[in-house]
């Protein structure tokens, strides 16, 4: 195999992670937070048909990024308002948020099928890549850094920081958390806004960076992958990034033998390998652990301040 | 207030309906009426609603017995391909036969494939611990893969000038009208005839009662004998069996024979028609007949009125949003003003007078 093709699946390994990163480590902070969204998928899709929108409409990928993280933490919050507030079911109100953006973001982007749109691509000067080695290094859209930058800066404030405490502490118990002081609400809130602005982003990098065009369903599930990698990394930041580029491999391994002709499957079986990956991977990691030993005592609880 | 919540929500989603499409720069107020009311005075859209309401209705009852226990089987879709393709393989294998024997095989191979799909996420969660929300969802994906597969490769009509579906199904093998010259099926009474079963099943047995308790209080389900992994078990197989029986109940009547369009998302569209109704099979079939609405209508309001496709989905979602928003009208009791006794605050005192909140605890 040659440098320039064994680079050239590493960086399609990245791009293939780096949305299952991005929307992962948003789901990791709303459970860390006691708090169980199911509708990552649906934000995505929101997320991936605002930013096309806004990328077609003003020229400016990063503007349509960040309309991306904004509308999908829009449809964050009224789930949160939904799960919080009026103390709705959370797998329920879940659901329907991804029906919603399934059914929203085929609304919106009816007008957008079949144009294409200024791609969010690397940010690096040409020179910097021009050998196969720097090109693995440089070559990246800024997305890709990003998530990585993201994955310290989360696993820092889970960690280190005092703020990032008390958002576990609010998961763990959320009424010792209430008794000393701490406003669970209001935790949770900007938790799941974050969780909401992180799948918008890994939305918009489906239709900005990885097919520049839009399509009715383009993310295919992967917002589901998010949450099972959640589960995956046993609520950790550092295993996330583990798990997300271990499945960037599966996914790339399904395009790769696509390209390469290989017929050993039918194209189906390679098609639904991420999916039966994703399943094989929760039976291996719950066989270890017996149930998520990890996850948030509070997760999918809801909180009514009783004093 | 637990039957005027849906009233409320779909009253909801009118009025908010008709003002979003609005401001997407629709006929909002058009689209609700053309939806919502022009399509109940159309004798023969109530043939449509019908139609589409069964499949509905069967799959939302399934679910809604797992749902009753907090099992969170959200593979329906899935379940519902595989039972209409394991009723389309028993159809295949009998192109050539005839007999009336031929459709009630056709039915249990379906509600077995709706089973045996439903049962790997089963397995899963008894053995391992694996949590059902995410295992029964990837696997709609993968049933999607083995439809286009079999279309594709092994199944495909020899003499279909190389389209990717089936032959048609033989008069043996497609649902008898039960009114002449219309379009309603054989599946319409049996959604009926499923939903009254269960309904019985819920309100009169062990079985149902060990639903609700393993629902209501898990802990006091396990002092009082009932396993976790039978719920789990019961809950699943009975939504499997349920959409596998409303997959084959659809390609053995509107399809006629098996094609890639099969899946429609009846299955995540069946998780707000139990929800609707309230869990409660007779309330499921109500519910039906609303989310059949808009379908029928959407579909006309697309030729009338130039509503996109995508319209539908956005009603059904704001039905459940604002059915769970409603929710909490059931479970507590507004007080106004300041409570009677001084330091106990209002939310304390209402929620003493109204029943606990359900704790629905999930495990991911």
């Amino acid at each position: 195999m040659s440098l320039d093709l064994l680079v050239a699946i590493l960086m399609t390994v990245a791009g293939a992670a780096t949305p299952l990163l991005i929307a992962g480590l948003g789901e990791l902070v709303v459970e860390k937070s006691g708090v169980l969204n199911l509708g990552v998928e649906g934000m995505m899709l929101i997320g991936a048909v605002t930013g096309f929108a806004v990328a077609t409409t003003t020229g400016l990928p990063v503007l349509g990024a960040l309309g991306a993280m904004a509308a999908a933490a829009l449809a964050s919050a009224i789930f949160a308002f939904l799960v919080l507030t009026l103390m709705a079911n959370q797998v329920a109100t879940g659901l329907a948020l991804t029906i919603f953006g399934t059914g929203v973001s085929a609304l919106i982007g009816a007008p957008f099928v079949g144009i294409t749109t200024p791609t969010f691509g690397p940010i690096f000067p040409e020179a910097l890549t021009s050998s196969p080695l720097l090109r693995l290094v440089f070559g990246h859209s800024p997305v890709v850094y990003l998530g990585l930058i993201l994955t310290l800066a989360v696993s820092w404030f889970l960690a280190r920081s005092r703020a990032g405490l008390i958002l576990r502490a609010v998961g763990e118990s959320d009424t010792a958390a209430h008794a000393i002081g701490y406003p669970v609400l209001k935790v949770r809130y900007c938790a799941i806004l974050f969780g909401g602005a992180m799948a918008g982003l890994a939305g918009s990098y489906y239709s900005l960076v990885l097919t520049p065009m839009w399509a009715e369903r383009l993310t295919a599930g992967r917002g589901w992958i998010a949450i099972a990698l959640v589960v995956f990394a046993s609520w950790k930041p550092g295993r996330m990034l583990a798990g997300a580029y271990l499945f960037g491999l599966v996914i790339t391994m399904e395009l790769q033998a696509k390209a390469a002709g290989f017929n050993m499957f039918a194209p189906e079986v390679l098609a639904a390998l991420p999916y039966v990956a994703t399943i094989a991977v929760l039976a291996i990691i719950s066989a270890a652990k017996r149930g998520g030993a990890n996850a948030p005592a509070c997760l999918g609880k809801s909180f009514r301040a009783t004093a | 207030m637990m039957l005027a919540a849906p009233v409320i929500a779909v009253a909801a989603t009118l009025l908010v309906g008709a003002a979003l499409f609005t401001l997407l720069g629709h006929d909002g107020p058009g689209a609700v009426y053309e939806i919502f009311v022009k399509t109940l005075f159309n004798p023969y859209r109530w043939q449509d609603l019908l139609v589409k309401a069964a499949p509905l209705a069967m799959t939302a009852t399934g679910l809604a017995i797992g749902f009753r226990a907090n099992v969170w089987n959200i593979g329906a879709e899935g379940q519902y391909i595989l039972g209409g393709l394991a009723g389309t393989g028993v159809a295949l294998a009998t192109l050539d036969m005839t007999g009336s024997w031929i459709l009630p095989a056709m039915f249990v191979c379906g509600i077995l494939g709706g089973m045996a799909w439903a049962a790997i996420p089963a397995l899963l969660k008894t053995t391992l611990g694996v949590n059902e929300i995410l295992s029964s969802l990837m696997l709609n994906y993968v049933a999607i893969q083995i439809l286009y597969y079999l279309m594709r490769g092994p199944w495909k009509d020899p003499m279909g000038f190389n389209f990717p579906q089936t032959a048609m199904f033989t008069a043996d093998q497609t649902l008898p009208m039960v009114v002449p010259g219309t379009l309603i099926h054989l599946g319409v009474p049996l959604a009926a005839a499923v939903a009254l079963t269960a309904f019985l099943v819920l309100a009169r047995t062990v079985t149902g009662f060990q639903m609700k308790v393993v629902g209501l209080a898990p802990k006091a389900a396990a002092f009082g004998g009932f396993g976790a992994a039978s719920t789990v078990w019961i809950a699943l197989l009975a939504g499997g069996g349920l959409a596998g029986l409303a997959g084959i109940i659809e390609a053995a009547g509107p399809f006629g024979q098996m094609v890639p369009q099969f899946p429609t998302g009846y299955g995540y569209t069946a998780i707000i028609v139990a929800f609707l109704g309230r869990l409660n099979p007779l309330g499921i079939l109500l519910a039906a007949l609303v989310l059949a609405l808009t379908y029928v209508g959407g579909e006309s309001a697309q030729t009338t009125i130039g509503l996109p496709s995508a319209a539908t989905g956005v009603f059904q979602s704001m039905m459940l949003f604002f059915l769970l928003a409603a929710d909490i009208l059931v479970r507590y009791r507004i007080v106004s003003g300041r409570p009677a006794h001084a330091g106990v605050p209002a939310a304390e005192a209402a929620a003493d007078t109204a029943a606990k909140p359900k704790a629905k605890a999930v495990t991911a």
